[in-house]
């Protein structure tokens, strides 16, 4: 089985368009929505989890490309800055899927993008704010746009 | 045996710290060095146990001299990166607290408010080296005529900046949950609503005040680890109070002893002293503290070889109890169990998380080591201990 977590930018000429559905139906793959937004200029971000074969998961993702739609590992778009992490582990209390962790005995801070889900609870928790979302900033410029 | 009782001086201790020959461990090594030779032996093996702490230290701030201008002024209002700082000094003297915000932050108005720049950010970035601006005003006097002061300036350019602390290294601190019926945001981090989670912050082990539970050896004019330069503990701090119940080792199975610490900023590093935002409780400063304990004798030994498993304390409500005053309980816990991750509360397991860096704290006990072994730091004697019992 292969799981992986994509971020998606839609293009506003597919907003409308029913393109989980087509997914699951053609591709034979499962789905998990973590987070769906559309932004002022109609254009759609979401956050989905794939599971199925390999190639399937591939050939959906071909699919959404095709459609115009950007598509990029959530791991890649999250990050922790480990200049600023001083390592104290107040963001593993609010981290739903172990993706920020303590390693025993240790106790030093482990990130997996991996596990991430891109909820960014840890974001404002962090008290130096070491986690960075770079989608979060893009929601951010969209609403200033909209005004 | 036929041994003889071990006794040293810091005298003692300090000739062998010159001649290199001084042994000096961690407090975490110290753990295994008890349990396996005994106190006895490892008083006389051991000559340092050097411990660290890094964590959001609320009554932090520095006083701060910005020297004058022509017409000279004295300033009644002062503001630091539009922070306001103390101006009840003299002319030019002035005290920036780590929790204070910026004149216009929203506060809680936007609930929970992120408060990203307060009085501790400024003393990370006077540090780091990083120019802040300096504003004051004042009513004017014959002898100061100045009305008004404007200028950027780095710590090079202030005459004295000095990290003063009225409070630091809590000696132990409360494990805090919440019981109410909706989330709360602490300077205990965020609680989730009936008691799913509980925070914790005391580097345990590692922390200075654990392995001198009766401060034997701490007091007035100890010398330090401080923000990455050298400080001194100059008194015991705000709400030291000795007067709690102790375990059989001797140490407070609740909050009990603080210091009152200080130290020259101009030799301190950004490294360990960070600004802080607490979401939905304000800014503080994260503080890099560590004491050097001289292991006079086996009680020193004994004292400084507690481990997480010997070390409790309390797990307290912070959505009802600790606003309204009230002191309850609601039960017992090891720094061991709560660095599993998991302890139970009111017979439900509850997920733990620390707000203090264990891994910087051993760091700091790791380089306040080294400093000592290199014959760069001595042991001071205190002039006057820190207090026992408060009456």
């Amino acid at each position: 089985m292969y799981n992986r977590i994509y971020l998606l930018r839609f293009p506003k000429e597919t907003s409308n368009d029913p393109v989980i559905y087509r997914l699951v139906k053609q591709y034979d793959v499962e789905f998990n929505i973590l987070k769906a937004d559309i932004l002022p200029h109609r254009e759609g971000l979401m956050i989905l989890e794939l599971k199925g074969t390999k190639e399937h998961v591939k050939s959906s993702l071909a699919y959404m490309t095709d459609l115009g739609v950007n598509v990029e590992r959530l791991a890649a778009s999250i990050r922790r800055d480990d200049d600023k992490c001083f390592q104290c582990g107040a963001c593993t209390g609010v981290c739903p899927v172990g993706a920020l962790s303590l390693h025993r005995p240790d106790m030093e801070v482990i990130f997996d993008p991996e596990k991430c889900t891109g909820c960014g609870q840890c974001v404002p928790i962090c008290p130096v704010r070491a986690m960075e979302v770079s989608w979060g900033m893009e929601i951010l410029e969209g609403e200033e746009a909209a005004f | 045996m036929g041994k003889e009782i071990v006794q040293k001086t810091y005298e003692e201790i300090n000739a062998r710290i010159k001649a290199g020959e001084a042994v000096v461990v961690t407090a975490e090594e110290m753990v295994e060095i008890v349990r396996a030779k005994g106190p006895e032996e490892a008083a006389r093996t051991v000559d340092v146990v050097t411990t660290g702490t890094f964590s959001p230290m609320c009554s932090s701030g520095m006083f701060f001299n910005f020297g004058q201008m022509t017409p000279t002024i004295k300033a009644s209002k002062v503001w630091v990166n539009k922070i306001p700082a103390y101006a009840g000094l003299a002319a030019v003297d002035s005290y920036i607290g780590a929790t204070e915000p910026t004149e216009d932050d929203p506060l809680n108005k936007v609930y929970p408010g992120e408060f990203r720049y307060g009085g501790g950010h400024v003393i990370e970035d006077l540090v780091a080296g990083r120019s802040v601006l300096l504003e004051a005003k004042a009513y004017g006097t014959d002898c100061y005529k100045g009305r008004k002061m404007k200028k950027e300036i780095t710590l090079d350019d202030l005459p004295y900046a000095m990290l003063c602390n009225p409070r630091n290294g809590y000696q132990n601190y409360n494990c805090a949950v919440n019981l109410s019926d909706k989330t709360v945001y602490t300077y205990m981090g965020m609680l989730k609503a009936n008691g799913r989670n509980a925070n914790y912050c005391s580097a345990g082990a590692l922390s200075p005040l654990f392995n001198d539970p009766h401060y034997r050896t701490i007091g007035m004019g100890t010398r330090i680890f401080l923000g990455g330069g050298v400080g001194y503990v100059t008194w015991h701090g705000t709400q030291h109070n000795p007067n709690v119940p102790r375990t059989e080792g001797g140490v407070p199975r609740k909050p009990a002893g603080t210091m009152m610490v200080q130290g020259d900023l101009k030799q301190m590093s950004e490294k360990w002293l960070r600004g802080v935002s607490i979401l939905g409780y304000g800014s503080s400063l994260a503080v890099g503290l560590g004491v050097p304990i001289p292991i006079l004798n086996a009680e020193m030994a004994a004292f400084t070889g507690v481990s997480d498993d010997d070390l409790v304390t309390q797990v307290v409500d912070y959505g009802h109890d600790y606003t309204n005053g009230i002191v309850r309980s609601y039960g017992e816990v090891s720094y061991a169990q709560l660095m599993t991750g998991q302890i139970e509360v009111n017979g439900k397991k509850v997920q733990t998380a620390p707000l203090s860096s264990r891994v910087k704290a051993r760091q700091i006990a790791e380089e306040l080591k080294g400093w000592i072994k290199d014959g760069r730091f001595y042991i001071n004697r205190p002039a006057e201990v820190m207090p026992d019992q408060l009456g």
